[in-house]
């Protein structure tokens, strides 16, 4: 029978390995994304109101730092702008990668709802499914607010650029986005182990991002070691800012600390990938 | 009063069913620490530049902080109880089934997030509170007079809190996908009742307006009455008469809805 | 590369354990071990439809989802068209189609085709066997009115045959049911029942079907295979299943008030009395005319349904039967 010859070495062509996966992955990405476009749209009125709620909501928190500077001149001996630039960056790495994967918070749901399943008899890698669940532009709203505040900041202050500042500033936010994304992806990891426990990522996605708009000198020196040598969130904002600021480092690290978030982002990425497969894994053998 | 054994009984509901996630107890118990701590180091920072903020001493500060926590979930100050399943019922329709009830829709529900704000009150509201006293020299008034009097803000601060929340949830009877009005309540609400600062630091006619508003009853009136810097029954007048409008506000809305249920029922 | 034509897919001793934790008071938690599969075997040959039956939480769908590679088995051997499911998952996915009765992989509120351009897309399918198959589908699921309909729009029974489609648009060899016909009416059961045996004897298609209605397997499955508590404890033709455990259908009988059990002509019985309501037992194989023309003529009858026997008590006759066997 003519329909049992199976068009298999067309399916099978994908590429191998680690390479080949990302490409996989990526490409699954973005037609799940471009559906979930165009379901938004089915409701226009919805997705204009909601994307300016949006924006208009998330610079409530950057409110809150005007009303405290009416009030005062300096915070951790930062002014205004300083903090808006610290601010700005922040937002900017958080609503990047929230924009890209925020959905990822909902695994336990799909845990316990079965429809994770769904996503496991399809061909194409489960984290990109995941990560592309409920893709939603109207979170470019928090990305341009990040922007808008970043805009402001690098305007009032009186930066002294020099080349490798210039190349810092879209290493950062890169590299940022890329740290908020692996915790993103650990934070959802973990509730393959505790489906009910997906407020745990809240600490570490919106407690770090609320962190990082303030300095460091702010805070207890035990949390800035935390978030320094443990969940390196220091690495988006804090240490390469105070390189373009010309700030004293916190920690009294080295200069060339500033550079290495690029690296950082990479190790963040590599360690969540190990820690989503282990917990895939672990659903695959338990179920649940 | 076969009806108040029908909403203490919904209550007791409310209550036993957050009490099985334990997970995410635990996980809620930690973020609420986790938010606190970063709120009381920008909060030193601010009286350390300005001693006497807005009328509060440091520990003052520090204490209005693990209060907010205290308060965050268990008042659904940014959203959280209710108001999600009475959305989905009235997206699904299954809300004409709740109306034919032979109890009042409003009252269902806030019986059901009474068991529910109980429950988080001891579970996720007490520890990260207590955590906050171990750890910071927090000013707590050393009387029972003026924690009973705090408990009895807490209670009227969760009837406006409600009030509030189930005025977004109906809103889902006119809007195809209500997820905007919801997150915009959710910040205004965070923000208003003053989780980010609280509201007698607000500058100006801008402080003055926003201390009128509902949301100012819900966490900085308790506050308040605690760190005792407002008089109790004037707080309890105000928050009682936010809560009298909009209960009332809330009633109306429903009938329209109701009528609307009906009129598309039929 | 596939496995020989006897065994397409084949079970040598699979089982899966899981842990549970059940709570036992507020704070404590008790770890109990649960064999939810227990040392299966069975073979099916390319071709073939089976129906898999069983109570709720007997292991059918872990069954399932180990054969579609979502689950890892704790032991034993499981190949699926010579792939080892749990760890070529996306190899196999290629090669199978899976319908989840309750769960609909169609896109909500985009039009109907759009689910399937997305299919088209993420398994690779030519574009030439794309429009080929999905104008087959279309045609045979009667679905050419529904294409540029959002899904939110669709009935379930419509939404069934959409579903049914996009699992089959890559041209599996074996697509796994479960429970197709939940909740659909009469006319949406015939159709799919209908278009599987067409799949099947046309093209060829493995079909292994989880369902709860006796039904679906009489019109569908030469074979069934029966399991609980983890065990398979049947494998054979539906006739023999008929008489492990000789089924009967329920005639539900509402009279105008309270009267003594009704006295039906035998083998049909009262089995159950409830107020005003009656249940009566009688022959699967019969027809209920009779028995309900004698009912009407002697008893003030208000109203009556006719109840389809189902798969648990079928099974539960025949443990009954069994334990007959063993102890004679």
């Amino acid at each position: 029978m003519a329909d049992t010859v199976r068009a298999s070495a067309v399916r099978e062509s994908a590429a191998p390995g680690l390479p080949g996966r990302v490409r996989e992955g990526l490409r699954a990405y973005g037609l799940i994304a471009v559906m979930w476009i165009r379901s938004t749209m089915a409701y226009r009125a919805s997705f204009v109101l909601t994307t300016f709620t949006n924006f208009a909501v998330t610079g409530l928190d950057f409110i809150a730092i005007l009303l405290m500077f009416s009030s005062v001149d300096a915070l951790g001996g930062f002014s205004l702008p300083e903090i808006a630039f610290l601010y700005g960056l922040s937002s900017l790495a958080f609503g990047l990668a929230d924009l890209l994967i925020g959905s990822m918070e909902r695994l336990g749901r799909r845990v316990r709802d079965g429809t994770l399943d769904t996503l496991l008899v399809r061909p194409a890698p489960v984290l990109a499914q995941v990560a592309a669940d409920r893709f939603a532009l109207r979170r470019l709203g928090r990305v341009t607010q990040g922007a808008l505040v970043l805009g402001y900041a690098l305007t009032t202050l009186d930066i002294d650029w020099t080349g490798p500042k210039l190349l810092l500033m879209p290493v950062m936010v890169v590299s940022g986005g890329a740290i908020f994304c692996s915790v993103f992806v650990a934070g959802a990891a973990f509730q393959f182990v505790a489906q009910d426990a997906s407020e745990v990522q809240n600490a570490f996605t919106y407690g770090g991002a609320t962190l990082l708009q303030y300095p460091p000198a702010v805070f207890a020196q035990d949390l800035v070691r935390g978030v320094t040598f443990v969940l390196p969130l220091a690495f988006v904002n804090w240490l390469p800012a105070s390189y373009v600021l010309g700030r004293p480092y916190p920690l009294d690290l080295p200069r060339w600390v500033a550079f290495a978030s690029p690296l950082v982002a990479v190790a963040c990425c590599a360690l969540a990938g190990v820690a989503w497969r282990v917990g895939l894994r672990s659903y695959r053998s338990t179920g649940s | 009063m076969g009806s108040g054994r029908l909403y203490a009984a919904v209550a007791a509901g409310g209550f036993r069913r957050y009490a099985t996630y334990r997970a995410a107890m635990l996980a809620g118990i930690f973020t609420n620490t986790v938010f606190g701590l970063i709120l009381v180091y920008t909060y030193v920072a601010l009286w350390d530049e300005r001693p006497h903020l807005g009328g509060y001493d440091q520990a003052q500060a520090i204490t209005y902080v693990w209060i907010g926590q205290a308060l965050f979930k268990t008042l659904g100050i940014s959203g959280g109880g209710f108001e999600d399943e009475l959305m989905e019922r009235i997206r699904t329709g299954d809300v004409a089934v709740d109306l034919y009830r032979p109890a009042d829709l409003q009252l269902w529900w806030m019986a059901a997030d009474g068991g529910r704000a109980l429950f988080e009150l001891f579970a996720r509201g007490v520890p990260p509170f207590v955590i906050g006293a171990l750890f910071f020299p927090l000013a707590l008034p050393g009387d029972v007079a003026a924690w009973a009097a705090f408990l009895v803000a807490v209670a009227l601060a969760w009837v406006v809190g409600f009030a509030i929340r189930y005025l977004v949830a109906l809103s889902a009877f006119w809007l195809i996908d209500g997820t905007g009005v919801v997150q915009m309540s959710w910040f205004v609400g965070w923000f208003c009742s003053g989780m980010m600062l609280p509201l007698n630091v607000f500058p100006g006619v801008f402080g003055d307006v926003v201390r009128m508003l509902p949301w100012s009853s819900v966490l900085q009136a308790p506050a308040d009455v605690l760190l005792g810097e407002a008089d109790p029954l004037g707080t309890y007048t105000f928050q009682a008469a936010w809560a009298v409008a909009l209960l009332a506000a809330g009633r109306l809305l429903q009938s329209l809805a109701t009528r609307r249920v009906v009129v598309q029922g039929g | 590369m596939t496995g020989s034509e006897s065994g397409f897919i084949e079970l040598d001793g699979v089982e899966k354990v899981f842990e549970v934790r059940k709570k036992t008071g507020f704070m404590k938690r008790e770890r109990r071990r649960v064999r939810a599969v227990d040392s299966i075997s069975f073979r099916v040959a390319r071709g073939e439809m089976v129906g898999y039956i069983g109570p709720n939480g007997a292991g059918k769908s872990t069954t399932i989802k180990m054969l579609t590679g979502i689950l890892t088995p704790s032991a034993g051997r499981l190949r699926v068209a010579g792939i080892d499911p749990s760890r070529d998952r996306r190899r196999l996915a290629h090669r199978i189609g899976v319908v989840f009765g309750q769960r609909t992989t169609l896109w909500w509120d985009l039009p109907l085709v759009d689910s399937y351009r997305l299919m088209h897309r993420m398994y690779r399918i030519p574009d030439a066997r794309y429009r080929e198959n999905l104008d087959r589908l279309v045609e045979l699921l009667d679905l050419g009115e529904l294409l540029d309909v959002p899904v939110r729009q669709l009935s379930l029974g419509q939404r069934m045959r959409g579903d049914i489609a996009a699992a089959l648009l890559h041209d599996p060899e074996v697509l796994y049911l479960d429970e197709p016909t939940i909740g659909l009416d009469v006319v949406s059961k015939a159709r799919v029942r209908e278009f599987l045996r067409e799949l099947n004897a046309e093209r060829g298609t493995t079909v292994l079907l989880t369902t709860h209605d006796l039904q679906d397997i009489e019109q569908l499955c030469k074979r069934v295979m029966v399991i609980d508590h983890g065990r398979l404890m049947y494998d054979g033709p539906l006739a023999g299943l008929h008489e492990a455990g000789e089924s009967e259908r329920t005639l539900v009988v509402d009279l105008e008030r309270e009267l003594p059990p009704i006295e039906a002509p035998a083998p049909a019985r009262v089995v159950r009395v409830d107020g005003p309501r009656q249940w009566l037992a009688f022959p699967a194989a019969e027809s209920a005319a009779p028995l309900v023309a004698r009912i009407a003529a002697e008893y003030p009858l208000v109203d009556l349904s006719v109840r389809e026997p189902d798969i648990e008590a079928v099974i539960a006759k025949m443990y009954a039967e069994q334990a007959d066997r063993a102890v004679s």
